[in-house]
């Protein structure tokens, strides 16, 4: 026991000497990240920089410290309290950022003072639909010795308590069996067509798209593939829309459709061979989401995007919307197509932004666009 | 002693070993044909018992190979061999052999019963009102064995659209087969399409015609507290039929530089939507090809 003593004490003494040199000696002084920050809540640097109180939220959002991170704002509305303050930031109703991590981020300064300051902050947020980059300005203001950010975001006010009357109207599906007579109980599959295909190189490869329209007079679940072909007529490369489409659509519905070939120069394809697939599926006519106040405009890094707000007119939570464009020429023809998650719920009867990026390059072509609007919803509709 | 295999061809059974030696052992009996003398049933129907007719004396095995089955017999040559109707099923080309000290063989064919059931297919199962063509159908004819009558046979084919005769055809079969193609009606509702088969052998099916695309859209708007509520008149075909529940109708709303656009589904034979918009709007509808009218709402108007 005697000799043990010794050795526990300098275990403990050891460790608690590496803890305070790494939390001392390892922070970087620029662009914050994911390496920057203290490894133990209660031994962050004092925020005595824009940067070090920003880079200090921001760490405490990423660890979950929602005491301390709410602690550290400076409010401009008493109607904030945590609960609405950790919603804004981490989502909720299954929106999907609830589903989501803040993986990393970078900070810049746009302007600073001795009082105040401008900071711009790119998020790296992992999510279940794939990583997604956002973008967000920071207001900070000098309190005393320490720097603190300001949190301007009132919380969305309620929507007030009421009834939505819904005609609800829905196709389900009744199948026959394989008793059944031949031909007695066949219903044809929905009939579909693409109007419109083309098909572009990028950085990334070769992508084509277009749009798809149901002309049927009952909803089809609608997948597009498409194969290319080099000139001895061999397969180059076979994708499929996967979640670029509006799988589901009603009678008389367009959705615009695009398949990326990653690392494929279109220089090498002779052919496209395009595949439209529709079946029978039981499906609702409801949420109805209208697309309000679209507007092609230049976004924070001066970037030209679609901006615009999604109003759910129904009475149901649709957890995450999925937005989903085609952008025309001044001939009618698809030169781009473009899909964005947004990361919180749209609640009934509310209304949510969104902003879609459109290349540099095709920006000054763009004289149209189409919008449509995904659902994906925890409770079936 | 006798004893026989039943291969059945329409289930798609494999043939079994047994049967293949047999069939192996009738095609080389048949090579080494004699001059045993065999008279094949004079016009065998499928399902109906016939006899062949044999000569001379002594006791033989007689070998019968049809479209899908096989048998063997021990017989007495002089007498006629009694086919069962069960061994006779299936119509088409039936290979009887009697093998005694030598082997003799003669072919036959076996015809299809009368009919006694019909195969109809009819396309499509939604057929849009008004076009030409747009309803075609195809009739079998088949004896109660599921083999096709190849003999032409009077087929009926008739129409009706809420109790009312739309249509009715006379056809006969070729080769088994009977069709027709016709006009949709002009309103939407469950298409009735029968066959009559030698007058008591019936199928029916159903064909939903629906309302073709949107022939007009009039379009209403009045603001409200909430925004622009804005709807469609009832959309209705060329024809008057209102279009089917779930038809999209994309209303578009432009105000300067901004457009608001709602696909909304038809229900109850209206497209309705709200449009959030503050200053003075145009707004429009289009559905499939039709577009609609513009209605100006806001800035004094």
């Amino acid at each position: 026991m005697k000799r043990a003593l010794p050795i526990i004490a300098i275990i403990v003494v050891g460790t608690v000497v590496l803890m305070i040199l790494g939390l001392t000696t390892g922070r970087s002084s620029g662009t914050v990240g994911i390496a920057a920050g203290s490894a133990l809540p209660g031994f962050s640097q004092n925020a005595s920089t824009p940067e070090q109180a920003l880079n200090n939220f921001l760490l405490d959002m990423r660890r979950r410290n929602w005491g301390r991170a709410f602690a550290s704002i400076e409010r401009t509305s008493d109607t904030l309290n945590e609960q609405t303050f950790v919603q804004e930031w981490s989502g909720s109703n299954g929106g999907l950022r609830s589903f989501s991590n803040l993986e990393g981020f970078e900070t810049r300064p746009l302007h600073a003072t001795d009082s105040d300051a401008q900071m711009r902050v790119h998020l790296h947020w992992t999510t279940p639909v794939g990583p997604v980059q956002d973008v967000r300005d920071f207001h900070m203001v000098r309190r005393g010795d320490s720097w603190k950010v300001v949190w301007d975001e009132n919380p969305k006010p309620n929507v007030p308590a009421q009834i939505v009357p819904v005609n609800y109207l829905r196709w389900d599906l009744v199948t026959g069996n394989s008793n059944d007579e031949w031909g007695s109980r066949n219903v044809d599959a929905p009939h579909v067509r693409i109007v419109s295909m083309n098909a572009i190189d990028s950085a990334e490869g070769a992508i084509v798209m277009g749009e798809v329209v149901n002309e049927d007079t009952i909803p089809a679940f609608v997948n597009v593939n498409a194969i290319l072909l080099d000139g001895s007529g061999g397969t180059i490369d076979e994708e499929s829309s996967f979640d670029k489409i509006l799988h589901v659509l009603l009678p008389k519905q367009v959705t615009p459709y695009r398949i990326d070939f990653p690392r494929v120069s279109l220089s090498k394809v002779k052919n496209v061979r395009m595949d439209v697939k529709a079946t029978l599926v039981p499906a609702s006519s409801d949420p109805v989401i209208g697309v309000m106040n679209q507007k092609i405009d230049t976004d924070a890094q001066g970037h030209p995007s679609l901006h615009g707000e999604l109003f759910n007119q129904s009475g149901e939570t649709v957890n995450i919307p999925h937005v989903i464009a085609s952008f025309y020429d001044n001939n009618g023809k698809v030169v781009w197509v473009s899909d964005g998650y947004v990361e919180k719920a749209l609640l009934p009867q509310s209304t949510e932004a969104f902003a879609l990026e459109i290349p540099q390059s095709l920006a000054g072509k763009v004289q149209n666009f189409h919008v449509v609007v995904n659902q994906y919803s925890l409770q079936p509709s | 002693m006798s004893w026989s295999i039943n291969i059945v061809c329409s289930h798609r059974r494999p043939i079994r070993w047994g049967t293949k030696i047999l069939l192996v052992f009738a095609f080389v009996a048949l090579g080494l044909a004699q001059d045993a003398n065999l008279h094949a049933p004079e016009a065998p129907v499928a399902g109906s018992p016939a006899a062949i007719g044999t000569e001379g004396s002594g006791s033989a095995t007689l070998y019968l190979v049809g479209p899908s089955s096989a048998v063997k017999h021990d017989i007495e040559l002089g007498k006629s061999v009694s086919l069962s109707a069960q061994e006779l099923q299936s119509a088409g080309r039936y290979v009887a052999t009697i093998c005694s000290s030598k082997c003799n063989s003669v072919t036959f064919f076996v015809a299809p019963a009368k009919p006694a059931n019909v195969t109809f297919l009819v396309h499509p199962s939604r057929a849009p009102v008004a076009p030409n063509d747009a309803v075609s159908g195809v009739a079998l004819a088949f004896d109660e064995f599921h083999n096709l009558v190849l003999t032409p046979i009077a087929v009926q084919f008739q129409l009706t659209a809420k109790g009312s005769a739309l249509m009715s055809r006379n056809a006969e079969t070729r080769d088994g087969i009977a069709w027709f193609r016709t006009s949709s009606g002009r309103s939407a509702g469950p298409l009735q399409v029968t066959a009559f088969l030698s007058g008591d052998v019936i199928a029916r099916r159903i064909v939903q015609q629906v309302a073709s695309d949107p022939c007009s859209l009039r379009i209403k708007g009045q603001k409200t507290a909430k925004g622009i509520v804005v709807e469609t008149e009832p959309v209705r075909d060329c024809s008057g039929n209102p279009v089917p529940d779930g038809t999209v109708v994309t209303f578009t709303a432009k105000s300067g530089n901004q457009t608001s656009s709602v696909d909304a589904p038809v229900k109850q034979d209206v497209a309705r939507a709200t449009i959030l918009a503050k200053g003075p709007v145009v707004i429009s509808a289009a559905s499939g090809v039709a577009m609609g009218n513009e209605v100006r709402i806001g800035g004094g108007n």
